[in-house]
């Protein structure tokens, strides 16, 4: 009995990394046609669902660098700076991926690609001569600038709250205003969305102009989403300063500010960046939040006030009605999502939020 | 010039915690004002098909139940493991960290898994598909919890119990949890107030129903994925019914929080 109830709690414990692996496994089984099919150069691909015509005759070869050519064109244009960096980190994740395929520059990866459609033309000439093409640059674009957004609003604010709530509100208004916050943190995501559809987002646009979604709604609900989840933490690490630095920081005629910015801080700083970073990994996976205010539309957004679309509402719009090769694509998005967050919410647990025990 | 300093950061940041508590209110009045309108005896006797709320709210919680019935046995014995069994190796560890990742996993992302291995080989959504993504969802919740709540048992206890010849496993079950009860309710209540308001997870697993049904095995009736699709309706009177969800559905987390957290309370 004893050691059947051992083994059973190993059983247990090992389930946790048996589903996440499998979640690994099952999604990249069900990818892995569109990842052959597109290889990396879906994440640089902004054409989603799109038809373009394909030559199966002696054509190709003309056609095939016209198609690259353009399609770098649009992704170079509109690529800006912060999605350079991003990029990157998707060609870490995939790399992972992909396994023994080493790919080194954009160029490799788009001749390769257009290797492959080439000789997927070749090999099934009964289709007709157009084919759809799926990219995945505009939702992983939109994820990113939605977070980026988010993050912007939400860390001012999730400071300031933890400083409030931590270093300078009475006992009796911390106490209440706390538990607020962390109500705050337990209201549905898809109230937020509600809210941020009927409310917010008319109430911003009125501020800034344009329509009632867009990617600058979709980032400031989310912020407001993190910012008590955020508050919260770091509120937590700060107050696990010793009281002792900070009272001897007072007798030396330090001001509360700076006993904040010399003392806490310093002292907290592995926790409030890595509650930072738990509630970046949160807002990059958060789905109802954004799928009311984002838009669902795939457009490159150029200002703030476009409608765009993020990976989660991709996969929340789509998967019902997706079948054959789009489904995959949306099982690789949904693997490149999974990717990205376990990263980021992997560094954040083992380089900042180590168990004390 | 430092106080001046100072005086600005510290109205800065009351400032912030005076918005955070305005988005607070700002919410919960606007579902008030909107969703107690439609709040009558009528929604809750009718079904979403004669525009009432009776299956939704009843298939949610359907679907809740279930995956706290299949999460909890496994969370609550995998944190008994990593507490009890373990001795700090470093496979508990990991798996440890390993949970607390999964914790913050898109939960979108959980519902496509669980589409790829139930709903895909089926062929039609079905309400067992959403309730294994619910569990999915609440596992490592609850092995936190059980594993941080053990955790405070202090040692003696243990000891006293293996004294008087016990079993391990007896020493655990009629012991240890019976110490950590109040805790592990807790924790318990507080993951299912977590997973009860999930939508992304329920999208295309359980999908939704406009009917009553307790059969698990078609599309299940799900109060958050209506009132996803009901909120983008042109019709008026649809959006006022997904308000009166949402209201209905956020008091009701919003108070087993407070239950949780006044249960603490009264122990302490």
């Amino acid at each position: 009995m004893e050691t059947l109830f051992k083994r059973l709690s190993e059983i247990s414990a090992s389930t946790i990394l048996l589903i996440l692996s499998a979640i690994f496994v099952v999604l990249y089984i069900q990818a892995k046609p569109a990842i052959e099919k597109y290889g990396i150069h879906f994440l640089v691909d902004p054409r989603w669902g799109v038809t373009v015509q394909k030559d199966n005759t002696a054509n190709v070869a003309n056609k095939n660098p016209d198609i690259q050519k353009s399609s770098a064109g649009v992704s170079n244009d509109a690529m800006e700076s912060d999605d350079v960096k991003i990029n990157d980190d998707n060609d870490l994740g995939s790399d992972d991926l992909a396994g023994s395929e080493s790919l080194d520059s954009d160029n490799d990866i788009a001749v390769e690609d257009d290797d492959a459609l080439a000789a997927a033309g070749v090999e099934k000439p009964q289709n007709s001569n157009t084919e759809v093409i799926y990219g995945g640059l505009i939702p992983i674009v939109g994820t990113v600038l939605s977070t980026i957004l988010a993050m912007f609003f939400a860390v001012p604010i999730a400071m300031g709250i933890a400083i409030f709530l931590s270093e300078i509100a009475p006992p009796f208004v911390a106490k209440p205003v706390g538990i607020a916050i962390e109500l705050l943190a337990a209201i549905p995501s898809i109230i937020y969305g509600m809210w941020g559809l009927f409310y917010f987002g008319p109430f911003i646009a009125e501020i800034f102009g344009g329509s009632s979604v867009n990617l600058l709604v979709a980032g400031l609900v989310l912020g407001v989403m993190i910012i008590p989840f955020m508050a919260s933490l770091t509120r937590d690490s700060m107050n696990t300063t010793p009281n002792v630095l900070k009272e001897s920081a007072y007798a030396m005629g330090a001001t509360k500010f700076e006993v904040i910015k010399d003392v806490v801080f310093p002292y907290a700083k592995q926790g409030i960046i890595g509650s930072m970073i738990l509630a970046l990994g949160r807002a990059l996976g958060e789905t109802m939040a954004v799928a009311f205010v984002i838009g669902g539309v795939f457009n490159f957004p150029h200002k703030l006030t476009d409608p765009t679309v993020s990976i989660p509402v991709v996969l929340a719009n789509n998967f019902a009605e997706s079948s054959g090769l789009s489904l995959s694509a949306l099982f690789y998005l949904a693997l490149i999502l999974f990717v990205i967050s376990f990263i980021v919410i992997s560094f954040a647990k083992f380089y900042f939020l180590r168990d004390k025990k | 010039m430092r106080l001046v300093i100072n005086k600005i950061i510290l109205i800065l940041s009351t400032l912030a915690a005076v918005l955070g508590l305005v988005f607070l209110f700002w919410i919960l009045i606007t579902l008030t004002i909107k969703g107690i309108k439609s709040v009558d005896l009528y929604i809750f006797t009718h079904d979403l098909v004669d525009n009432g709320l009776r299956n939704l709210l009843i298939g949610q919680f359907i679907l809740a139940l279930i995956a706290v019935i299949i999460g909890v046995p496994i969370g609550m014995i995998a944190g008994i493991y990593l507490q009890e069994y373990s001795f700090g190796n470093k496979f508990a560890s990991f798996i440890r960290n390993l949970s607390d990742v999964m914790m913050s996993a898109p939960s979108i992302v959980i519902g496509t898994f669980v589409y790829a291995i139930l709903v895909n080989p089926i062929g039609h959504m079905n309400g067992w598909a959403g309730a294994i993504s619910l569990a999915i969802l609440m596992l490592p919740i609850v092995v936190r919890t059980t594993d941080d709540m053990l955790g405070l048992v202090p040692k003696e206890l243990r000891e006293a119990g293996v004294a008087i010849g016990a079993p391990k496993y007896r020493v655990i079950f009629d012991i240890i949890i019976k110490a950590a009860k109040v805790g592990i309710m807790t924790g318990l209540l507080l993951a299912f107030a977590r997973i009860i308001g999930e939508t992304a997870p329920l999208l295309f697993t359980s999908g939704n129903s406009q009917y009553f049904t307790v059969n698990l095995n078609e599309e299940f009736p799900s109060l958050t994925v209506a009132i996803y699709n009901l909120a983008t309706m042109p019709d008026k009177h649809l959006v006022d019914i997904a308000w009166a969800g949402a209201f209905i559905l956020t008091f009701f987390v919003l108070i087993i929080n407070l239950a949780g957290r006044y249960i603490v309370k009264d122990k302490k």
